[in-house]
């Protein structure tokens, strides 16, 4: 047998049906539905009187629209933002599938509550109408974002019409920098690529700086894959994943957790299977970054300059200028130099324990600086607890930070959370677009820990001169 | 969904690169609960002063291009969220053909089950077709799906591929749901064989 892919053994395992021209009906082991996406597809179903094929694999949360703020427990204020709430409730109900609402404890950002509740396992497909969805590669499992019509599709048939990508790899070799993390290592591999250098592939994530990342790091290189423009990340489970999964309310248990192990533990690419695209980066060259545009390929060093338009070539030309007008910035000014005045600490990016422990080591005993707007939106209920429990959340508050409640939040600023025009935002979200926090907002992508030192300064800073 | 079979219209340019779904459709738009009515929003923060009012630069407001059905667009058109709002606003606006030299997976995806043709060509097409496309409404450009060919004001001929199987999705509007649940008894028996092989999941 010829040498398979990480992504390959998983694709053959869940072809249910492939025509003559290669386009197959690949099978869907978990659906992960929130309300922005899917109310579209849940009145589809009704109209054509077809029910839910497999409600026990699908699991819905609501995310995006949900208020963040201690009065959320009194409703939604926003009348659009309610009725997506309530019909997501009413379809969870009336299809009989899954739900965690918004009062349930467990309730947070889709692709958290996922992997935290054990729906997420090595092997699977996963898929769910919202590009992130890429984070569940994390396990192994190949994950990616559909459109509201696939959530149909999905919801009656529970397969996906695919066409198989091409495998690229991206390795990363040897071991991180202090202060250097997951989220400097996802946004310099796309730094490297360019926003559609992963167009038309599956990225299989590997080397000794991945294997050394934790479930929540690896979480985070999966999440931006999309931003990258591959349909998915994937990394190889192992000890870190196995451990990670074990116990969690619906991962298996007993002689299925043994079967489930034999399986798992043949998820890996096979010596000289083919890659049809391979990026190596070496671990000790990547340096804590941030974004300077409007895309997210528009990152560089902390310690560099803003790049000047001329420089690049091609249309990268003409988006540069309107990028850097946008941003209100100035070719050849340091990164260091620019003063922000808010913080957004969350997202499914860097929204987990990990990012929030992270962020408040360095704001232990420190306040942030006067003026600045700083909150940190955990991305689940239980993250919120955990770190509660785990005394960070008193850290965040006596620095000065905000501390909310779960959802999406100003990562796509959809619930009240957003920017105003002109204001700019350190965030360790995951899209700096124009308008995304809100029209006319300015965001600069980073890692909570890079969030953290520039709440205390005022201004983009080197995290590793806190350290 | 309505049959794709020729287009005889007005094409758009949108040189810029990277133009992503934020922009096509901003998210405060995202909050309805229907596919319809999304074409008055569409590029709204590049359309609309933000005050009120529309920005008479932007290329959809001028006049020769208020009936635009074809939209010739940078590199990585579509890049970003998955929200399928940004076909739906496409299509609303009366946009049945996107051009450009790559899209978005997912954007890409979800045209076809939109009835819009996405059209990938090499950069020197492109050169030629943003340059007709800068013409104006007098130049209209022709899409001819079933021979896969693009026709430019001036007559310059244009070859594109497609996927068999989209195209022939797209020229009888067929619905993907109908046609994979006619293969039902495939998905039952892939369920027979994955619970039996892997029945934690």
């Amino acid at each position: 047998m010829s040498p398979k892919t990480l992504y390959d053994k998983i694709w053959d395992a869940h072809v249910a049906h492939e025509a003559d021209d290669g386009t197959c009906l690949l099978y869907i082991d978990r659906h992960l539905v929130h309300e922005v996406t899917s109310p579209q597809a849940f009145e589809g179903l009704r109209m054509a009187g077809r029910k839910v094929r497999a409600p026990e694999k699908t699991i819905a949360v609501p995310d995006h629209n949900v208020p963040t703020t201690p009065d959320r427990v009194n409703g939604i204020e926003n009348p659009e933002s309610r009725i997506q709430v309530e019909a997501l409730d009413k379809n969870a109900k009336d299809f009989g599938i899954h739900y965690y609402p918004v009062h349930d404890v467990r309730q947070g950002i889709v692709h958290i509550v996922g992997p935290e509740q054990g729906w997420t396992l090595p092997g699977m497909t996963v898929v769910c109408g919202d590009s992130h969805t890429a984070t569940h590669g994390a396990f192994g499992a190949l994950a990616h974002g559909i459109g509201t019509s696939e959530v149909e599709h999905v919801l009656a048939t529970q397969t996906l019409i695919q066409k198989k990508s091409k495998n690229m790899k991206v390795e990363i070799t040897g071991k991180l920098q202090p202060g250097v993390t997951a989220k400097d290592i996802t946004l310099a591999v796309i730094g490297e690529t360019g926003t559609a250098g992963g167009t038309g592939y599956v990225i299989e994530y590997c080397g000794e700086a991945i294997r050394d990342l934790s479930m929540e790091g690896r979480m985070t290189v999966c999440n931006m894959a999309i931003e990258g423009g591959a349909r998915a990340g994937l990394i190889a489970p192992d000890e870190t994943t196995f451990e990670y999964v074990k116990g969690r309310p619906h991962a298996p248990k007993g002689a299925q957790w043994e079967a489930a192990m034999d399986w798992w533990k043949t998820l890996y690419t096979d010596e000289g299977a083919h890659f049809d695209k391979v990026i190596t980066l070496r671990g000790e060259d990547i340096a804590p970054v941030v974004t300077w545009g409007t895309s997210p390929e528009d990152v560089l060093p902390i310690t560099a300059t803003v790049p000047n338009p001329e420089d690049f070539e091609g249309g990268k030309v003409d988006a540069a200028r309107r990028s850097i007008e946008y941003m209100g910035l100035e070719a050849g000014q340091k990164l260091s130099d620019v003063e922000i005045d808010t913080v957004f600490i969350g997202s499914c990016t860097n929204g987990r324990i990990e990012d929030l422990r992270a962020a408040a080591e360095i704001l232990k005993g420190k306040k942030i600086k006067d003026g600045m707007r700083a909150m940190v939106v955990p991305g689940s209920g239980l993250v919120r607890l955990q770190a509660e429990e785990e005394g960070l959340a008193d850290i965040f508050k006596e620095a000065g930070f905000e501390w909310r409640l779960a959802g999406c939040s100003m990562c796509l600023a959809m619930n009240p959370d957003q920017l105003q025009p002109g204001e700019r935002c350190a965030a360790t979200s995951n899209r700096n677009f124009e308008g995304r926090q809100g029209r006319g907002g300015r965001t600069h992508l980073l890692s909570p820990a890079m969030a953290a030192a520039a709440a205390i300064t005022g201004r983009l800073t080197d995290v590793r001169e806190m350290m | 969904m309505e049959k794709f079979d020729k287009v005889h219209g007005v094409a758009a340019p949108m040189p810029l690169i990277n133009i992503d779904t934020d922009m096509i459709i901003p998210k405060v738009h995202l909050k309805t609960i229907k596919r319809s009515g999304l074409g008055v929003v569409l590029f709204d923060e590049m359309r609309y002063h933000e005050h009120g009012g529309e920005n008479e630069e932007f290329v959809l407001n001028k006049p020769a291009y208020r009936n635009t059905e074809i939209l010739v667009a940078g590199d990585n058109f579509g890049c970003g969220s998955s929200r399928e709002h940004a076909p739906w606003a496409i299509k609303d606006f009366g946009i049945k053909v996107v051009i450009s030299t790559s899209f978005a997976d997912i954007f890409f995806n979800n045209c076809f089950k939109n009835g819009i043709l996405p059209i990938v060509v090499e950069e020197e097409h492109h050169a030629i077709l943003m340059d007709d496309a800068h013409k104006g409404e007098n130049a209209r450009m022709t899409v001819h799906l079933e021979d896969q060919k693009i026709t430019t004001s001036d007559g310059v001929e244009i070859a594109f591929d497609i996927d068999p199987h989209r195209k022939h999705c797209l020229l009888n509007g067929l619905d993907d749901i109908g046609l994979s649940m006619e293969k039902e008894h495939h998905i039952d028996k892939f369920e027979d064989h994955a619970s039996q092989a892997r029945p934690w999941v």
